[in-house]
């Protein structure tokens, strides 16, 4: 197990936004975490990424226990997350967004081939290279938060709603590109408001409801679910 | 008015008013960086500022260069300013990362509200002035000259003394150095990412604790080298004598856009020309007031300043 969440609870203020969240991610694995607006899937990635901090129950990844570890430290033990928003840095250059990516690595000569594979990847974002990050478009910033997190080469990755925004054929594109990055080795735990894209491409799938995890099962299962089908999907 | 005084005395004016800025610069580059980083301004830095004033004039007088010594040779004038720039850089540095560890980063911890960090910046100011009030007896200290005083350049009545060359060149040299380290290394990549999004920052492995000291150790490595040139001008220094010019500085950041670090230069010159011509005109007594007239104006026109925000909003 790559990464596991035991019963995890999470506060803002006096709201109660995580009601004991129990899930895990094998080593290798595309999981989705699927659910309407406001369940806590972002929340749930936060906790993961350590950008807030937890109310109780144990975060473990890779073997050991990190529920207490600062953020930028578990992005150095290889989770890397490609925020909600897209979170570029609007004032830097593509380029120095992607080098952004690869704050926390020493090995020059590696960066440099990801660089290549990242800019392979997204031929788009070798056009702009030189361009701020604020000035490209939305689909162009989206696809430069996954490079970017490509670029900390991370053992996992995760992906909070990159489908948010784009055009049909880029949603496409984007979960194509994260089939490819998972077959390249990179295990990978998505959230999505996109339930359709996102279970046909996961090998499991988890269901969240106001901070609670009512449903989990393999992608394609959830696909055919009823409940799934009515909640999600938009198929009575 | 004595349009005749700045018509006359224009160039000399010029020069005089741009060494002065530029040592307002290197001082609004701390209230600027720990702005664009923060959002908070750094009252202490007026005293981060005067501790690197009294480690120069201390060093100085260690080696025998105290108040009643004559002018030295050049190299030996050459060698104490030197010293001097490394030890008020030093002082000054430790002292702004001291503030920061030790008034700062506890509030940081426990989440405090903005204000709280606002009336702790002040209280930091206060405790650093009267120690040092304390520790000196309140009085004040003068230093030697170390330049010789016959200018280097001298034609039709415009005159630049090697103490103005000196501080002008310093001071860019020192500017164009930090400029390069912010936008070209690793470390200003992290400082920019913490000063644009602090979050995202985090995600990518920056350790904004680190990032923040660093911003503090910058800024009082250079309020150190605006110590020494401010030393050799005035030739004196006291416990307060970071308020005035500390206060001066903070406005030289806001008319170029605080948070920006050009912009700190571009204010910090035309505030020292400002009170130049200003003084010219009419009379020295109202140096200060003009500086502050001239501020609030251009804040009217400009509410982000000159130059706008820059360490942290969109443009770099
Ligand atoms: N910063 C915050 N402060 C307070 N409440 C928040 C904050 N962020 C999210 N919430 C609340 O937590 C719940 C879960 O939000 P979120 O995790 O963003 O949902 P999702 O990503 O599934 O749409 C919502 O009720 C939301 O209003
Ligand atoms: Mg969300």
């Amino acid at each position: 197990m790559l990464l596991e969440l035991d019963n995890v609870t999470l506060h803002y203020g006096r709201i109660q936004a995580l009601h004991g969240i129990s899930l895990h991610v094998d080593e290798g694995e595309v999981v989705a975490l699927i659910g309407a607006n406001g369940a806590g899937k972002s929340t749930t990635m936060r906790a993961i990424s350590g950008l807030r901090p937890v109310s109780g129950g144990r975060i473990r990844f890779a073997g050991a226990d990190i529920t207490n570890l600062r953020a930028d430290l578990r992005t150095v033990r290889g989770i890397c997350q490609s925020p909600e928003g897209r979170g570029i840095f609007p004032g830097m250059t593509v380029r120095e967004n992607l080098d952004m990516g690869a704050y926390s690595r020493r090995d020059t000569a590696e960066i440099a081939k990801d660089l290549e594979r990242v800019l392979t990847l997204f031929p788009r974002l070798r056009e702009r290279i030189r361009q701020p990050g604020g000035t490209l478009s939305g689909g162009e910033q989206q696809m430069l938060a996954v490079g970017r997190a490509l670029m900390s080469r991370p053992k996992l990755l995760l992906l909070d709603e990159p489908s948010m925004g784009l055009a049909p054929m880029l949603i496409q594109q984007i979960f194509s590109i994260i089939t490819e990055i998972n077959e390249q080795g990179t295990t990978v735990l998505v959230v999505e408001q996109n339930a359709q894209q996102a279970l046909s491409r996961a090998h499991r799938a988890y269901v969240m409801e106001t901070g609670h995890i009512v449903k989990e099962g393999p992608g394609r299962a959830l696909l055919t679910d009823p409940a799934v089908k009515e909640a999600y999907l938009g198929v009575a | 008015m004595h349009f005749d005084d700045l018509v006359n005395g224009f160039p000399n004016l010029t020069t005089t008013g741009l060494t002065q800025g530029a040592i307002y610069a290197l001082i609004a580059l701390g209230y600027t960086l720990v702005y664009g980083v923060l959002r908070l301004i750094n009252f202490a830095h007026s005293e981060v500022f005067m501790f690197g004033t009294f480690g120069a004039m201390w060093t100085w007088g260690w080696l025998g260069f105290g108040s009643t010594s004559g002018r030295p040779g050049l190299g030996t004038a050459i060698m104490l300013i030197a010293l001097g720039l490394v030890v008020a850089a030093v002082v000054s540095g430790a002292t702004a990362v001291v503030v920061e560890l030790v008034a700062y980063r506890p509030l940081r911890r426990r989440n405090a509200p903005p204000l709280a960090f606002l009336i702790t910046a002040i209280g930091a100011s206060f405790v650093l002035m009267e120690l040092m009030g304390a520790a000196t007896g309140r009085i004040q200290f003068g230093m030697p000259p170390l330049l010789p005083s016959n200018p280097v350049i001298n034609v039709g009545g415009w005159r630049i003394t090697p103490l103005q060359l000196a501080t002008f060149v310093v001071a860019l040299v020192v500017m164009f150095a930090l400029d390069t380290f912010v936008q070209k290394t690793r470390f200003g990549r992290g400082i920019r990412a913490v000063a644009q999004d602090a979050n995202t920052a985090a995600l990518m492995g920056v350790n904004k604790g680190k990032v923040i000291a660093l911003v503090f150790l910058l800024g009082g490595l250079l309020a150190g080298v605006a110590a020494v040139f401010h030393n050799m001008k005035t030739g004196n220094t006291r416990f307060n004598v970071g308020f005035l010019i500390g206060l001066k500085a903070f406005a030289a950041a806001v008319l170029g856009g605080i948070g920006n670090l050009r912009g700190a230069l571009v204010g910090g010159l035309l505030l020292g020309l400002v009170e130049s011509y200003g003084s010219a005109l009419f009379g020295s007594n109202w140096t200060n007031v003009i500086a502050f007239v001239v501020l609030v104006v251009l804040l009217m026109f400009r509410p982000t300043g000159l130059l706008g925000e820059s360490l942290g909003r969109a443009r770099a």
